[in-house]
């Protein structure tokens, strides 16, 4: 057996801006074979004196013969998912909280890939034929909610997924989404989760994850995300990469020494490792034999457009460790990331990050091209409206501004909006409204794919193209639905909450959320790769509560009991009226009154 | 020149009529009537036919999403019509004109069949030797009341204001009982085949309407005829007038006989639109799942009341609370009852098959799965039909006060219950509740009167005829 080697890198990232570690394993028995791990965490203070902490596992398997067989890092319960049910990818969030774009930014690979609806999010690719892949889901969706000691078998019902076709560039067909936006996600999801690391949260980072700090952080989201990498022409080449990360955004516990010459209420926060999460990353425990620490950060001034000499005078804070790399935002921000790998820090007993402000500093975070809100209107329980209202932020503001201006500049939206079907969606209705004013839908809308909802069958399912002026203001989609009335049964147990409509997903693939450092020669963790990645930008928006009336809960029996009185009221009478025969009743009435008559006058004659 | 008046006097309220419903389809948006759940069911709404026309259009079945469950046609005929917008005038001002035409034409069919109704009965009372009685029986002229309740009663005008597609169906059952009253088979024919193709409920009335094309209009029952036409045989050969002779002959053959040529007309008329209907069907739905789809959509939804929305039935109610392992039993008792009910009063009402055709609407509408005041509509239009043979009926006061009552009570409590939120489901169940046993309570007294109605014309022939033989 190879012994496990390690490497491992801390990164972080400010102002904008990153702090990141990460280590990666893999066994030596041959490069053919070589299953590889990193750990990387990324912190990243935020405008509103909150800080985004981002860890990221990253696990490599070969797809070869010994697959789901044997592993020695890569988690076999998953290795197994991925051969009996033939994953091509797979992306399972859990969620809590909901992702501030206003505040926290929503033009980053972080937000975008990072920030999900609340509750469980699941979508998955098959490589199986197109009759297959309902049933691949179901037993898929069984399995994971075994797995992860979710309510995740909920998705297993033909109402609750459904097949978008242009939102997820991955689709071709055997893609199937389906969200349970009501999950509580708690401590019994992510033990599950930490299980599928090797050392599960005995060492390395993931010994960071103190519960009570996580699970009162403002918003965590936990996301497992599967994909196959092909990395030349045969098939057997090809390797599964499991990215496992958890999001969290927490509010730091101030850490007193700060300057005085302004009021503390100004001043960001100061904070550390241990004081976000109440520990510290033990060098000398578990697998982790190096450490490397890599420091980069970045420096927004955005407005007067800082260049990194100025930087080191200008900055508002100071570190406790110093970098080993500094890496510098090119295109969108001036955001700089400390890289702190942990194998640096070979003898130090604790590795403790901290930051201290100088000075208040002010920033805000880039936002996505448009900012989606979702709301409902109308009122009472009969009908209602939908609305996505888009208004422009300033990198669309900064596009037109941009080399456009003397040809007609446009860019793109996609829409996925996706209905339960006892929401009675009147397509027809769609209304858009571009700043303010009614518009013909065609003009704006490229294409547009609806599959409407069938009553206990399918959800309804909208996919909109959008394609938007670049100086676009507002953009509002409006669509009208009735609401649907239900069976008695198939109310859940608190029906008077309301129900919940999943989050509307607004995509703008001509952006590109990646983001591009100065040099981009050096070697890459997985994690900064995945930041460079070319992605589109993709927000959601909010899951909206639906009130619907409910019947009487406790009145089957007299309902039965007085319409089926009714009913016999009808039948017996109609009957009845129908087979009188009024002239034997009067003729018998006669004669009775004859013979009692007769009686009378002759009471001691017998009649015969 | 009296009667000429009387010709102007209908036409004014005939006008008047349609100048109250263009004034209330101008103010649709105060109204707001299209919503309502007495007026647009499942079946009835045009909301959801132009969802439908819109699905259509943009290259899906219009079945898809469980939205629209009428039939192709009235998409092919009323969709173009949810799109077409004129400017400065109400949204669906073109459906509303179609729907004013629609209550218009019914009213002039139910006037026509009225007339000829009448004339046939007063002259069948004139053979029965009953003068007095046929001359009483001219004095109101049921024809004009019956079409001018049709077209002022409010449920005709909510229906019609309301955009409900039910002034169509009432028009095509209204047709075809007009056809079979004038004994033309082909139109009777057209009229059945296309409302059982609208709404199925319809397809009991080929009962009456073969009755009616058999034996004719509504008379008194068919014994007092034969008895009446012995007397007169038996007298008439004592006098000795042979002219007399004859003509009694000549009108005892035309209501004895059975018209079984006219009625397999009928059957090969039908056969031919029903047709002609379902290949305009199956090309239009040709991509989307053919005929099979159409009878799933529309007569599936139908009879399996999938859709438990509230209406003015009882049905949804019921359905939202029965037990799921129940279910399917009770589909059949609700369904089974409109048709257990079919031959015992086809039985005793055969010789007024017009009456007959009658009760089965207003048991249709009583125990279809999803009623609305457009079949009240009906049903109350044609009750006047029969104004003078339901003079006597018992308890008019408080059947009327029953209906104004909960058609006032109805939307306060829906009101209560959806919008403010203060009342539960059971308020608005209980006017619906109300409501059906109002309309049981109609229908057995209109029935009882009939058979009344029946009986004193019998006592008094059997009196006359006795007179006569003594």
């Amino acid at each position: 057996m190879a012994l496990l080697s390690r490497k491992g890198t801390l990164f972080m990232l400010f102002l904008f801006s990153i702090f990141l570690l990460s280590a990666s394993a893999s066994n030596g028995s041959g490069e053919e074979e070589e299953e590889e791990f990193w750990e990387e965490l990324l912190l990243k203070p935020l405008p509103d004196r909150k800080v985004l902490s981002h860890f990221h596992f990253q696990n490599e398997a070969p797809l070869s013969d010994s697959f789901a067989r044997h592993h020695h890092l890569f988690p076999k319960s998953i290795a197994q998912l991925v051969k009996k049910f033939h994953i091509k990818a797979m992306e399972l969030s859990f969620t809590q909280g909901r992702w501030n774009y206003e505040r926290w930014g929503g033009f980053d690979p972080i937000s975008s890939h990072n920030a999900k609806p609340p509750g469980v999010e699941l979508w998955a690719v098959f490589d199986v034929p197109p009759h297959q892949v309902d049933a691949s889901w179901k037993d898929l969706t069984h399995a994971l909610s075994g797995l992860f000691c979710a309510s995740i078998n909920f998705l297993e019902s033909s109402t609750t997924y459904s097949a978008p076709k242009w939102t997820f560039q991955s689709a071709l067909g055997s893609l199937r989404y389906g969200t349970l936006p009501r999950e509580a996600v708690c401590t019994e999801n992510l033990t599950p989760w930490l299980k599928l690391l090797p050392c599960r949260d005995k060492a390395g980072l993931s010994a960071l994850m103190d519960r009570p700090s996580i699970y009162k952080s403002f918003y965590h989201s936990q996301r497992l995300h599967l994909t196959q990498a092909k990395t030349g022409a045969d098939p057997k080449n090809s390797r599964v990469v499991l990215e496992q990360t958890l999001t969290v955004v927490l509010q730091p516990n101030i850490l007193t020494g700060g300057t005085n010459y302004v009021s503390e209420a100004k001043m960001q926060p100061s904070w550390s490792l241990s004081s976000i999460f109440g520990r510290k990353i033990n060098v000398e425990r578990g697998l982790v034999t190096q450490l490397e620490n890599l420091q980069s950060s970045t420096a927004t001034f955005a407005a007067n457009g800082t260049n990194l000499d100025d930087f080191g005078r200008n900055v508002g804070f100071e570190l406790s460790v110093n970098p080993d790399r500094v890496l510098k935002e090119v295109e969108k921000s001036s955001s700089i990331l400390y890289e702190y790998p942990i194998k640096v820090h070979k003898d130090s007993e604790q590795f403790d990050l901290g930051i201290t402000w100088k000075h208040p500093v002010i920033w805000s975070t880039p936002h996505a091209p448009l900012y989606a809100s979702r709301f409902l209107m109308g009122s009472g329980n009969e009908r209602g409206a939908i609305a996505i209202c888009m208004k422009s932020t300033e990198s669309t503001q900064g596009l037109v501004a941009a080399n456009y201006v003397d040809q007609r500049c446009n860019f793109q939206v996609n829409v996925l909006q996706i209905v339960p079907w006892y929401i009675k969606v009147y397509y027809h209705t769609l209304q858009l409204f571009v700043d303010e004013k009614p518009q013909v839908l065609t003009d704006f809308v490229e294409r547009m794919r609806v599959s409407p909802s069938e009553d206990k069958v399918s959800p309804g399912l909208m996919e909109l193209v959008l394609k938007l002026p670049c100086e676009v203001k507002s953009a509002v989609l409006n669509i009208e639905f009735d609401k649907g009335f239900l069976h008695i049964d198939e109310y859940p147990p608190d029906a008077n909450q309301g129900f919940d409509i999943p989050s509307a997903i607004i995509s703008f693939p001509d952006f590109n959320a990646g983001l591009q450092f100065s040099d981009n020669s050096i070697s890459k963790t997985p994690m900064l790769s995945k930041l460079q990645e070319r992605s589109p930008v993709i927000s959601y928006t909010e899951v909206l509560l639906v009130p619907l009336t409910t019947p009487d809960f406790s009145m089957p029996y007299n309902v039965i009991t007085i319409t089926c009185t009714v009913f016999a009221l009808y039948f017996g009478s109609l009957l009845n009226a129908l087979r009188r025969r009024v002239g034997e009743e009067e003729r018998c009435l006669n004669d009775k009154g004859n013979t009692q008559l007769f009686q009378f006058l002759h009471p001691k004659t017998q009649v015969t | 020149m009296t009667k000429k008046k009387k010709v102007q006097w209908f036409w004014m309220w005939v006008i008047g009529s349609v100048t109250l419903r263009l004034i209330l389809v101008y103010f649709p948006r105060n109204l707001n009537l299209s919503s309502r759940p007495e007026v647009s069911t499942p079946l009835t709404s045009l909301r959801r036919l132009a969802e439908g026309y819109w699905l259509k259009r943009s290259s899906m079945s219009p079945y898809a999403g469980s939205m629209y469950h009428g039939s192709p046609l009235l998409l092919t005929f009323l969709g173009p019509l949810t799109v077409t917008r004129i400017e400065g005038q109400p949204d669906q001002l073109l459906c509303s004109l179609v729907f004013v035409i629609a209550d218009v034409i019914s009213a002039t069919l139910i006037r026509a069949a009225g007339r000829s109704l009448q004339a046939a009965y007063s002259s069948s009372l004139k053979v029965i030797g009953l003068h007095q009685l046929s001359e009483t029986s001219e004095v109101l002229p049921s024809g004009d009341f019956a079409a001018l309740v049709y077209l002022w009663n409010p449920f005709t005008i909510i229906a019609c204001v309301g955009l409900s597609t039910s002034a169509i169906e009432n028009l095509v059952v209204v047709l075809s009982l007009y056809g079979a009253c004038k004994r033309l088979a082909s139109l009777a024919a057209f009229g059945w085949v296309l409302a059982t193709h609208l709404s199925l409920y319809p397809s009991i009335l080929i009962i009456p309407v073969i009755l009616l094309l058999g034996y004719g209009p509504d008379a008194p029952p068919r014994k007092l005829f034969q008895q009446r036409i012995k007397l007169e045989v038996g007298n008439s050969s004592s006098i000795g007038s042979n002219n007399l002779k004859e003509e009694l002959k000549d009108q005892s053959s035309v209501l004895k006989v059975f018209a079984w040529r006219l009625v397999v007309h009928f059957f090969i008329w039908i056969l031919l639109w029903s047709s002609y209907v379902l290949v305009l069907c199956g090309i239009y739905l040709q991509k989307h799942g053919g005929l099979q789809e159409l009878y799933r959509r529309t007569y599936g939804f139908i009879l399996t009341i999938p859709d438990l929305s509230p209406n003015i039935g009882v049905l949804w109610y019921f359905f939202a609370e029965v037990f799921d392992f129940f279910r399917s039993f009770f589909l059949m008792v609700f369904h089974g009852n409109i048709l257990l009910m079919i031959m015992p009063l086809a039985l005793r009402l055969n010789h007024r098959p017009c009456f007959l055709a009658f009760v089965y609407i207003v048991i249709s509408s009583l125990l279809k799965s999803y009623p609305s005041v457009g079949d009240s509509a009906l049903y109350l239009g044609l009750l006047g039909l029969f104004s003078y043979e339901l003079k006597d009926i018992r308890f008019s006061f408080l059947l009327f006060a029953g209906y104004v009552g909960v058609s006032l009570l109805s939307p306060v409590m829906h009101n209560l219950w959806i919008w403010r939120g203060t009342g539960n489901a059971n308020f608005y169940y209980a006017t619906a509740i109300a409501y059906a046993l109002f309309q049981v309570a109609l229908v057995i007294e209109c029935v009882n009167c009939m058979l009344n109605h029946d009986r004193m014309v019998t006592k008094l022939t059997t009196t006359k005829l006795k007179d006569a033989k003594s």
